[in-house]
């Protein structure tokens, strides 16, 4: 199951987590209460030049201290703090939210290519791979993540998510399978500028994962999910494909579609699914991507699981469910179920 | 004769009650089994090879097959084979030749392989209701795609594309050539990959006339004999293929004895009638893999660039490094055939003993591939002892792009895998060149058989896609966490790159 929803304020005008929260706590149908979470961009405007990266730790001894050793090997952190967090129902503090404002210094790199996302890329895994008891669940700029075991309103009000404020959210509602309760597995997953919400089952996890592999990506989430966010950071980052071409490489037209396309078209979309096949992503999903400059939303090719988009004003909304939607704006002006594979993108227009 | 006679390995016996004289058997056995006297049908069993034609004609079901009656005092490593190896090279002082693949009892890895399927938390797919695609492209693709931006959300295709074969179905006959096959058996499977939109191979004997009407579904094969090349050859062929070892004797050249090099095979392999036609065990032309790359390079320049270049390659050691080097050439596709290949004529040594089998070759190289991050630059096609849908899908969720089928292809068209192929005299008229056995295949008849053999096993490859919630090739190809190992050693998943069942 899953529920998800996700809004953007076109102009980038800043909304607070309020109403966000209650439109994913009506989906609690949808959910077990053992995960639920919240993304948000523009969260940090005085530290946007750096990465938010959002730790879990097991304890503030020795994972904390490897951690930031290595930062500081790497880069300069900016500014260091516990997350704020506040007793919330049942909820039990697992984990230790930390968030680090942290600069790379690409000097130290051999390669001239190698920018400061894949140093990130780089530093992330080796935490997630080889540090026990650290865990590094958001890496963006000017991008929180709010995420833990518990229902929605419970985690919402455990990191008193009202308090923040961005132009663009993400949120999820979660029906574990794969791993029960545990912080990590919740969404939205994050890698940099990427933040991926989802609700469905990758049946293509093993391709796309090898696939991943193969690009120096590792997944270290046990979890699906993940290999979306890296989907996106490869095709869309280091491929540079577009938005609206990078879903369709993602959940592609079928060939039969594909041979009634005009020529341009045809040569497009063949080359498309010919090139990134591996990164095709099959089974049931409808899922929310989202970067600083846009959102897109999509299902799997033959929508297996539902979604809705609607508009009102600026604002652009894409959900599992109309009524939580409409918990947050109850006049809307329109609003559709896009069709399988068809991606809906709300693009920041500042 | 000093070892004296051999019992016979299968004894025919007649039911003279239900024989009715016809004369069918004497007829169909190309081996001289059967002859008549007076009243009744008499056997010669030595010469049986089980090839089940008579029994196949037999109008009343009087024939009876029996494997080995009179078998020798049991012993656990002085088999009746090793001792009747031994009698056979006691009397010849010659290499045993042999036909068919592996006859040894190594354990099949396929089989140890289960199934993933979907249960409630991800919908299984019907693919009677819903699409389910197939199709799969062989050939050199690009690493990534770069785009034009024509306007808002109209954008063109900057990068050109290498050719590729189209394929309908992930299966594929393999390189059986004119000469070890008959045209009639060619022309079969080839009638059947032009309606089911796949391909075959030409083996290395050139391309008789009468496929021309094909050639858009024919790979043309150069071997190290290069027999039947010409630019003609090559410019007719959907593809090219460079064979520099086969499954069922890696390491050693072709071998076509002359019995079977008649006239027309003769002018086809532009080789002299009659004469043993033996590929040298390299191309005398590749010494490295850099000669190899010049080949290929060359067989480019000659055909414009406009077909894909394959490398077949037979699974040895150290297979996935090879694949890699191969994969740097221009080549767009290496084919691996397993050391459960078919052959027309190998020497049993080989057939047997060299090579390892193409699960865990399939499995080596992609990973290889992948870890120097050129996997989905290059085609994998995998081959040798491919026998259903269900080993299909397992080399596809493997890594195999596609695979080549031999064996199951002329089984399709009568074949028993008696094993005799080499001896020219195959009575189900596949392995022969004799007009009279030639002539039982009726090219109609059998090519429906063969399409009716592909169609199954893709309408089952849909089935299982559909059961595991995947509804594309692509999504399957190297999905190896849709594999379990079961009862396979733990170096053995860790080739495979699997989990065992329940984990």
């Amino acid at each position: 199951m899953c529920g998800i929803i996700s809004v953007i304020d076109r102009l980038g005008n800043n909304m607070n987590g309020e109403s966000i929260k209650k439109a994913l706590s009506l989906m609690n149908e949808r959910g077990s209460g053992e995960g639920a979470g919240y993304a948000v961009y523009g969260a940090f405007p005085d530290l946007a030049d750096y990465y938010a990266l959002h730790l879990f730790y097991d304890n503030l001894i020795e994972p904390k201290g490897a951690v930031e050793e290595l930062l500081k090997k790497w880069g300069k952190i900016e500014h260091s703090e516990e997350i704020p967090t506040y007793s919330s129902g049942r909820m039990l503090k697992k984990h230790i939210p930390w968030r680090y404002f942290f600069k790379p210094d690409t000097s130290l790199f051999a390669s001239t290519e190698s920018l400061e996302e894949d140093i990130i890329i780089s530093l992330t895994t080796k935490i997630n791979t080889e540090i026990n008891g650290a865990l590094v669940y958001s890496s963006g700029k000017n991008i929180a993540v709010f995420k833990a075991s518990g229902w929605p309103e419970e985690v919402a009000d455990f990191y008193r998510i009202q308090d923040y404020e961005g132009y663009l959210w993400l949120a999820h509602n979660r029906y574990p399978t794969n791993t029960s309760g545990w912080w990590g597995g919740a969404h939205p997953f994050n890698l940099l500028d990427w933040s991926v919400i989802h609700n469905g089952e990758i049946t293509s996890y093993g391709t796309n994962k090898r696939y991943l592999e193969s690009f120096g990506y590792k997944c270290t989430m046990q979890t699906d999910t993940e290999v979306v966010a890296y989907l996106s950071d490869l095709l869309g980052r280091r491929h540079e494909l577009p938005p609206e071409i990078m879903v369709k490489a993602l959940a592609p037209p079928f060939w039969d579609e594909i041979d009634e396309m005009p020529e341009k078209e045809r040569k497009l979309y063949t080359a498309l699914r010919m090139a990134y096949g591996p990164a095709m992503m099959n089974g049931p999903f409808a899922i929310v991507v989202a970067r600083p400059d846009y959102i897109a939303g999509f299902t799997d090719r033959i929508k297996l699981r539902p979604m809705v988009a609607a508009e009102s004003g600026d604002r652009l909304y894409i959900s599992s469910e109309e009524a939580a939607i409409r918990t947050i704006e109850p006049n809307l002006e329109n609003i559709w179920m896009p069709d399988a594979g068809e991606p809906i993108i709300g693009r920041l227009r500042r | 004769m000093t070892t004296g006679a051999t019992p016979p390995r299968y004894k025919i016996s007649i039911d003279n009650d239900e024989c009715m004289l016809c004369e069918r058997c004497i007829d169909n056995c190309s081996y001289g089994v059967f002859r008549r006297e007076g009243q009744k049908i008499l056997v010669d069993s030595h010469k049986c090879t089980a090839c089940h034609r008579c029994i196949a004609m037999c109008p009343r079901d009087a024939i009876s097959l029996e494997e080995k009656p009179n078998d020798y005092r049991s012993h656990p490593l002085w088999t009746r084979e090793a001792r009747e190896t031994i009698y056979k090279q006691a009397n010849s002082g010659q290499i045993i030749l042999s036909g068919m693949g592996n006859a040894l009892d190594y354990p099949v890895i396929f089989d140890r392989l289960v199934l993933d399927a979907c249960q409630v938390t991800n919908p299984s797919i019907d693919p009677l209701r819903e699409p389910m695609e197939i199709r799969t492209y062989l050939g050199k693709k690009p690493r990534q795609l770069s785009l034009e931006k024509i306007r808002e959300s109209d954008y063109e295709l900057k990068t050109k594309l290498s050719p590729n074969l189209m394929l309908e179905t992930p299966v594929m006959i393999g390189h059986m050539s004119y000469g070890a096959i008959s045209l009639n058996a060619q022309l079969s499977m080839a009638k059947a990959v032009s309606e089911l939109g796949t391909f075959m191979g030409t083996g290395e004997g050139g391309l008789h006339k009468s496929l021309y009407p094909h050639q858009e579904h024919m790979i043309v094969q150069v071997a190290s004999g290069r027999f039947g090349v010409d630019i003609d050859y090559l410019e007719r062929g959907a593809a090219i293929e460079i064979k520099i070892g086969q499954g069922a004797k890696p390491g050693i050249g072709g071998h076509l004895p002359g019995e079977k090099v008649e006239a027309d095979v003769s002018k086809t392999r532009m080789i002299p009638l009659h004469s043993d036609a033996i590929s040298p065990a390299p191309h005398h032309d590749i010494y490295s893999i850099e000669d190899l790359a010049q080949l290929v390079r060359s067989l480019k320049e000659a055909t414009e660039w406009k077909k894909p270049v394959f490398v077949k390659i037979a699974a040895v050691h150290n297979v996935a490094a090879i694949a890699a080097g191969i994969a740097r050439s221009s080549a767009d596709g290496v084919v691996i055939d397993g050391f459960r290949g078919g052959t027309g004529a190998a020497p049993r040594v080989f057939r047997d003993h060299v090579g390892i089998p193409i699960e865990a070759a399939i499995a080596a190289v992609d990973e290889k591939l992948r870890q120097q991050g050129i996997r989905n630059e290059i085609s994998l096609i995998a081959s040798g002892g491919i026998r259903d849908s269900a080993d299909l899908t397992k080399a596809i969720a493997l890594g195999a792009d596609a695979v080549y089928i031999g064996t199951a292809a002329l089984i399709a068209m009568g074949c028993r895998v008696c094993g005799s192929c080499y001896r020219g005299l195959c009575p189900w008229g596949i392995a022969t060149q004799k007009p009279e056995l030639v002539n039982r295949i009726n090219p109609e008849e059998a090519s429906k058989n063969v399409s009716n053999l592909i169609k199954g096993w893709t309408l089952e490859l849909a089935e299982l896609m559909g059961a595991a919630g995947i509804n594309s090739l692509e999504s399957l190809r190297g999905n190896r966490d849709r594999l379990r190992g079961y009862m396979l050693d733990e170096e053995m998943m860790k080739v495979l790159d699997i989990k065992a069942i329940g984990a």
